[in-house]
């Protein structure tokens, strides 16, 4: 038994519970996932972990996470802003808030803040096209929406979630 | 294929020319055997269609019916009417049918194939003058046919990515030249199941990467550079060696296993050999009953011993200690007094990796003196093998649904890795595929039933398998009784027997056990049935049928020598023990390719050539006999082994053929049953072969080597020949022993004299270990010291649940002295 | 923004005319899962396949299949069958799934519950895209329900009926809303598109025969089989039977999903429901389809037109999944172009050379032309490079991917002149 079968045991026994017994390659997103929450990125252990779990090969695991865009395999902020500049949000503003956030935040596009906390990223459709300026959160805890943000708004946000960290 | 077009075809017209084909074929191989080039690049006839490249569009025309009657429509001159498609079609994933018509050169095809090479282009570099497959290319070829004469995209626009990038130590990639074909990944998972490189992220940005530790790690690597359509993957061995067109190519046989692998030596006059001809790299070649398209790493880059600078050039002679230089003449003259006197005293040594004409003289001349000829094998069964054998006309690519095959005592893969693979296949075909074998293997994925049995008990638990001993078996569950009863029923049934964990006492009473059932079940005398030795060298089974065998008793022979007689075998190398047995012995005669542990024990050495510098034959664990070609001249005064040990029979007073390796087969075509209908002729005839590949549109298949030079043939058996077959009873071994038992293992990376001169293989090999149960190590450390037969040897330890507890597995060719299961003590 | 009430009842998001529909209690005191007990204990399979198919129901995620026609494919000398629902809603513009899923997800679950036994599938999976993590966990929350209330699991109403639902979430890739590379996403590898032929009813998850249908077509199933396809019928026009979930965005005052039968016209949903162009600007063009869709230039025709599938491709577009984006004076059709191929460059899922290497180009080449550097020749390489992919890649998203491009050259010639 590895260190991520270990620690996740009960979720990992719930995910393969999904599919039949002889297809367990098709857990393999869903565990990327549990790998993920724990350091916000899955690291190359967890790539053969996860192949020995699944009987795959860890160049095969490996593959998922660099096709899927919500994996990651470096290391950024605990909360990702990632923020739609697709068609129908761009239409209604969302570069220009997109810009305006990220000035106001001090970092550029991509890059996270010097506390670590924050990563300001700019992302496809999210299905959210009537509520721009919207975007989403990636952090440990999942994924969450924001509609019809303002600068102001979202700069609450992340003063929000840095009283958490200091409490 | 040839044989299939007459029932179940299919008439289509391609470009004009109408072929007939089997039901199912798709457009691009009836293109093929129309002798119409439709260009691929993600399609391999060997690998399922993709359709990913877009190369290959055509347009599809299908006959009109009349939705009443079902009729043809025929257009006003009295010809079919042919509707064709809105759009164009992939070739390689279209089935034929009934009355299609494909065309490729209409002008709407012809700019298809301009759009997409151009599109292949906008990221390609532009660096063929420097490219490895400069010359062999199918993307420089299609270019120069279809190409566009300039770029319309920016230049600096084009994607720029990493040139030389190690995906491994044996194979480097240029992400430039990628053009994501997908069939070095799709041959890594669909053909060897080893999917160790794949694709990571996606779009443009899609790039070939391995995560595997170390990289690329598969034994079959080499193979995706040959049918990667570009430049993106080059071998460590031969990247910037030569340009294709440079070099010529020869036939050849490798003979690190027994599965006989068909190679073309690519060679090539070079000054920085002092003009010599040298081999820059060997390839596969066709040949679909034995390798198919494929070989493994170890025949591709395992060549270089015998190019190797230290190789022996001239006889040596000890005088006071030291060798000193010789001429033939003294050197033979002494060698054949030494022997001839030692009568029934001489014992003679063949390697097993000698020719049939090597075999054929080293016993003709033992004989002669009344010495005793030794086979260097720890396998027995090779008499069964001419018994039971496969027999003429059989092809593993022929077995399928409603076959057997049982594969026992060997870790296949790792011991003839292409045998593996065409059980593997005949499995995914449907074939009942048993495996026996104390621990877990790759090969264990394509089983249907897999027999466990313990070390020492393979014969034990294969007598069982006949139904009417398997009451006797404590192994008898479900499972083991259906593998019986489906063994037993097998239309066609196979054995394959290799040496995991047994010596000689172990292997024949296995060899014999599995004959037996063979025998039991009728699966004898008929193609496709019967018993493949997987033996512990290329030719041991060239080297039974030659009349030679292995001897139990070897220690004790050597030490009663009055003269040895040790060809192509590095017994003191191998084994402490025959080096003292052989330091007893009165008089040495070595016959080798270098330096040797054993040849240091010699009185009298004499350089031998490598097979690249020769002819002569080969036979398959299949029994099929293959010729080889000269490629290079010899290194200094070597000679071919057959003709040294003819010269010392001259000497001896016997005549045998010392010049031509053809006459010597002459006489073993004489003397051997089995070998009477054959010739050197015969031996190099080739016939048509599925797929057509070919230096001309390399595309296709690949840069391996189509078969002009011979595709062998397989050697009749006494059961075919309706032979009576008996086999003797046998006494199965006693394995008992208190404490941990060693056993033998093959890796197919050993650390014996072929690949200690293969530089790219290095990394590769293990250093020396042993495995134990994680149960049995309690208080070991990570290096151990083992006691083996008298010997201490210190190794490092892995521990590996696979292996069965109370056994310490030892892998052959890594400096621990063993050839049996041995009672073995580990200690830190 | 958008809950406001449209005249007449809604289908599919009865949410907007009953409130806490989203409760399980209140969607039952509807008669919920009534329907669903209704068809296993009583109801043929082939019978409701046919009803699917007399009511003319076609399928919501783009390609407007019929839904019968499609199921009465499916294999049945191949067992076990598959339900797959495809949730990966990623195409720009449309949004239409993630509501239904999140606010009336009883009736979504009870109509892919009586899909599955009308396919004779046991087991469903509901394929969501990575980012719909919340609705995929309320989801669970509610198969978990399910179960407790005996409307999932093994002898369903004390037939030999089991059924099972579960999610899976992708990980971002809208080529994971193609059919055959969201069934490679299930079975963890790469999201790319398989070859078709085989179609997933014959060869699909697992190599076993599959329906794969958006949430919006099964959204309607329940209702169909409870009222009928005669009700359905009467909704819509001849050839598109039954309402629609039109999302609308872009350049209007009032975005958001708007249900209407099908047949209503482009003017009445942009200015009747949309509340007209953002400060009351002039339209320019219409995008019907999301970011896959060729641009229409919007005349008085056009708004006209009557948004059904057989209508639609008058105009040189596709209804497709009814994501409607608009256009204003404000846009200009070089950005536009830009911002629709960096998402398919973006999407591109690299498997075919001409989508992997003609999105690639044609960023480069818009991005150039976007920003004004570009001449005349850049322009008509790009409209060549376009053309040159269609007809010639593996699935439909390279196809997708030149038609704002194309279309947007060849109509709004005005925007690329130097
Ligand atoms: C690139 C691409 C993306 C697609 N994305 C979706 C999607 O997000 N949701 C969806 O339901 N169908 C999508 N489709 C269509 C599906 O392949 C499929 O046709 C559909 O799920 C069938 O369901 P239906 O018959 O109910 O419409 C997409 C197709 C393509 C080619
Ligand atoms: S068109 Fe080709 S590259 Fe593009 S998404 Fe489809 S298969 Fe992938
Ligand atoms: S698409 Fe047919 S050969 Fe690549």
């Amino acid at each position: 038994m590895n260190a991520l079968q270990h620690k996740y045991a009960k979720d990992i026994e719930k995910v393969l519970a999904k599919y039949p017994a002889d297809r367990k390659q098709s857990a393999v997103m869903p565990l990327l996932y549990i790998a993920q929450r724990d350091g916000g990125y899955v690291t190359k252990q967890d790539l053969v972990e996860i192949g020995e779990i699944l009987d795959m090969s860890t160049t095969e695991v490996a593959s998922i996470v660099g096709f899927y865009t919500l994996y990651h395999d470096q290391p950024a902020g605990t909360y990702r802003i990632q923020v739609c500049t697709d068609l129908s949000c761009a239409l209604r503003g969302a570069d220009e808030f997109l810009e305006n956030l990220c000035e106001n935040v001090g970092i550029k596009v991509g890059e996270t803040t010097e506390d670590g906390l924050v990563t300001i990223e700019a992302v496809m459709c999210l299905a959210g096209c009537d509520k721009a300026p919207m975007f989403q959160v990636q952090s440990p805890e999942g994924i969450e929406y924001h509609e019809n943000q303002t600068v102001e708004s979202t700069l609450a946000l992340i003063e929000s979630w840095k009283q958490e960290k200091e409490d | 294929m040839a044989e299939q077009v007459k029932e179940n075809t299919v008439t289509l017209t391609i470009d004009g020319v109408e072929v007939a084909v089997p039901q199912g074929t798709l457009v691009v191989d009836a293109a093929k055997i129309a002798g119409q080039d439709i260009p691929v690049f993600c399609y391999h006839p060997k690998m399922e269609p993709v359709g990913m490249c877009r190369m290959c569009l055509v347009d599809i025309g299908y006959p009109v019916k009349d939705r009443n009657t079902g009729e043809a429509v025929l257009n006003e001159d009295g010809t079919p009417k042919i509707q064709f498609g809105r759009t164009l079609v992939t070739g390689c994933t279209q089935v034929v049918s009934e009355g299609m018509v494909v065309v490729g050169y209409s002008e709407k095809v012809q700019q298809a194939r301009k759009d997409v090479l151009e599109f292949f282009l906008t990221s390609h570099p532009l660096d063929c003058p420097i490219c490895d497959k400069g010359g062999e290319c199918p993307l420089q070829n299609l270019t120069l046919a279809y190409g566009p004469g300039e770029s319309r995209f920016n230049y600096d626009e084009k994607k720029k990515n990493l040139k030389h990038v190690p995906l491994g130590d044996l194979i480097f990639l240029d992400r430039e030249r990628c053009i994501h074909c997908a069939r070095c990944t799709r041959f890594q998972e669909e053909i060897v199941d080893d999917p160790v490189i794949g694709f990571y992220n996606r779009g443009r940005s899609l790039e070939i990467t391995t995560w595997s530790e170390p990289g690329f790690d598969s034994y079959w690597s080499g193979n995706t550079t040959d049918i990667c359509p570009v430049g993106a993957l080059t071998t460590a061995d031969f990247r910037f060696g030569a340009r294709p067109w440079e070099m010529l190519e020869v036939a050849s046989i490798c003979r690190e296993c027994p599965v006989g692998c068909n190679l073309t030596l690519n060679t090539r006059r070079e000054a920085k050999s002092g003009g010599k001809m040298v081999v820059k790299r060997v390839m596969p070649r066709q040949n679909e009953q034995v390798n198919e398209l494929w070989i493994c790493d170890k025949g591709r880059f395992g060549y270089h011993y015998a190019s190797a600078d230290d190789r022996l050039t001239t006889p040596l002679i000890r005088k006071e200690g030291e060798f000193i230089p010789a001429s033939w003449d003294e050197a033979l003259s002494l060698a054949a007094e030494k022997m001839q006197a030692a009568g029934s005293r001489l014992v003679s040594v063949a390697g097993g990796q000698l020719s049939n004409e090597d075999y054929f003289h080293i016993g003709q001349l033992t004989e002669h003196l009344g010495g005793k000829a030794v086979l260097y094998s720890n396998m027995m069964g090779g008499d069964l093998t001419t018994k039971v054998g496969m027999g003429p006309g059989s092809n593993l690519a022929d077995l399928g649904a409603g076959d057997a095959i049982l594969v026992v005592a060997s870790d296949l893969e790792e011991e003839a890795p292409l045998y593996w693979l065409r059980v593997k296949q005949a499995a995914e075909r449907g074939a009942t595929l048993i495996v026996a074998n104390p621990r877990a293997t790759k090969t264990d994925r394509y089983a249907a039933h897999i027999i466990r049995y313990e070390y020492g008990q393979e014969a034990a638990a294969i007598l069982a398998l006949s139904l009417d001993r398997i009451g006797d078996s404590d192994l008898a569950d479900e499972s083991f009784k259906q593998a019986a009863k489906a063994f037993a029923e097998a239309e066609n049934a196979v054995v394959f027997f290799g040496s995991e964990g047994t010596g000689m006492a172990q292997s024949d009473a296995l060899s014999k056990a599995c004959a037996n059932l063979l025998i039991a079940t009728g699966h004898t005398g008929r193609p496709n049935n019967g018993l493949v030795g997987v033996w512990d060298k290329g030719n041991v089974q060239g080297g039974w049928d030659m009349g030679l065998q292995p001897s139990a008793t070897l220690f004790d022979d050597l030490k009663a020598a009055k003269a040895a007689y040790v060809v192509g075998a590095d017994l003191a190398g191998d084994n402490p023990a025959y080096k003292q047995a052989l330091a007893q012995a009165e008089f040495v005669v070595v016959q080798e390719l270098h330096h040797t542990a054993t040849m240091e024990l010699a009185d009298v050495v004499l350089p031998a050539q490598s097979f690249m510098e020769r002819e002569g034959t080969l036979t398959s664990g299949e029994r099929r006999v293959q010729r080889y070609y000269p490629a290079v001249p010899p290194a200094g005064e070597s000679k071919a082994d057959f003709a040294i040990t003819a010269e010392i029979a001259a000497m001896a007073g016997k005549e045998l053929e010392s010049v031509s390796a053809g006459l010597v087969f002459l006489g073993i075509v004489g003397k051997f049953k089995d070998y009477a209908d054959l010739d050197y002729q015969a031996l190099a005839e080739v016939s048509e072969q599925w797929p057509i590949i070919g230096r001309e549109d390399l595309y296709y298949g690949g840069t391996g080597y189509a078969n002009h030079q011979g595709l062998g043939v397989l050697l009749g058996t006494a059961a075919g020949r309706g032979e009576p077959v008996l086999i003797d009873g046998f006494d199965l071994p006693d394995t008992g022993v208190d404490g941990l038992l060693a056993v033998p293992v093959t890796r197919l990376y050993d650390q014996g004299n072929n690949l200690r001169y293969a530089a790219v293989m290095f990394p590769r090999i293990a250093s020396s270990y042993v495995s134990l149960n994680p149960a049995d190590a309690a208080g070991l450390g990570e290096s151990v010291v083992v006691e083996l037969n008298g010997f201490q040897v210190e190794v490092a330890l892995k521990l590996d649940e696979n292996v069965p507890q109370g056994i310490v597995v030892v892998p052959r060719s890594f400096g621990l002295p063993i050839s049996a299961p041995t009672p073995v003590v580990v200690k830190n | 923004m958008a809950e406001q009430k449209v005249t007449g009842h809604h289908i599919l998001l009865r949410h907007r005319d009953i409130p806490e529909i989203g409760e399980f209690e209140v969607y039952t005191a509807q008669g919920g899962f009534e329907t669903f007990k209704k068809v296993v204990t009583t109801m043929e399979p082939e019978a409701i396949k046919q009803l699917v198919l007399d009511s003319g129901l076609r399928g919501r995620g783009g390609a407007g299949f019929p839904t019968g026609r499609k199921w009465m494919f499916v294999d049945d000398n191949n067992w076990p069958h598959y339900l797959v629902v495809n949730a990966d809603e990623s195409e720009p513009g449309t949004f239409k799934d993630r509501e239904i899923m999140s606010k009336n997800p009883w009736q979504f679950l009870e109509g892919i519950m009586c899909s599955a036994f009308a396919i004779g599938a046991n087991d469903i999976y509901i394929y969501l895209r990575g980012e719909f993590w919340q609705i995929a966990h309320e989801l669970d929350r509610q198969i978990e329900k399910l179960h407790a209330e005996s409307l999932l699991g093994e002898k369903l109403f004390g037939t030999d009926y089991a059924l099972n639902i579960y999610t899976h979430l992708g990980a971002g890739a809208y080529i994971c809303g193609e059919e055959t590379a969201l069934l490679n996403s299930i079975e963890g590898i790469m999201g790319q598109p398989r070859l078709r032929p085989p179609f997933p009813p014959a060869v699909g998850l697992y190599g076993k025969p599959t329906v794969v249908n958006n949430v919006e077509t099964l959204a309607n199933v329940a209702l169909i089989l409870e009222k009928g396809a005669a009700w359905y019928r009467s909704f819509g026009t001849a050839e598109s039977a039954g309402t629609k979930v039109f999302s609308l965005s872009g350049r209007v005052k009032k975005p958001g999903n708007y249900e209407l039968p099908l047949g209503t016209t482009y003017r009445q949903l942009i200015y009747e429901y949309g509340g007209g162009i953002m400060g009351d600007g002039k339209i320019k063009g219409i995008m019907s389809a999301g970011a896959s869709s060729a641009v229409i230039v919007a005349t008085d025709e056009v708004l006209d037109t009557p948004m059904a599938y057989e209508s639609v491709p008058s105009l040189g577009a596709d209804l497709g999944s009814a994501s409607v984006i608009i256009l204003d004076e404000t846009v200009d059709m070089r950005w536009l172009i830009n911002k629709t191929i960096d998402f398919f460059k973006h999407e591109s899922c690299g498997k075919c050379t001409p989508c992997r290497e003609g999105t690639f180009w044609m960023q480069k080449l818009t991005t150039r032309i976007a920003s004004g550097d570009a001449g005349e020749a850049d322009v008509e390489l790009l409209h060549n490079v376009a053309k040159n992919m269609q007809g010639k890649c593996l699935c439909a998203l390279g196809e997708f991917s030149t038609m704002a491009v194309a279309s947007s050259i060849e109509r709004f010639s005005e925007d690329f002149k130097v």
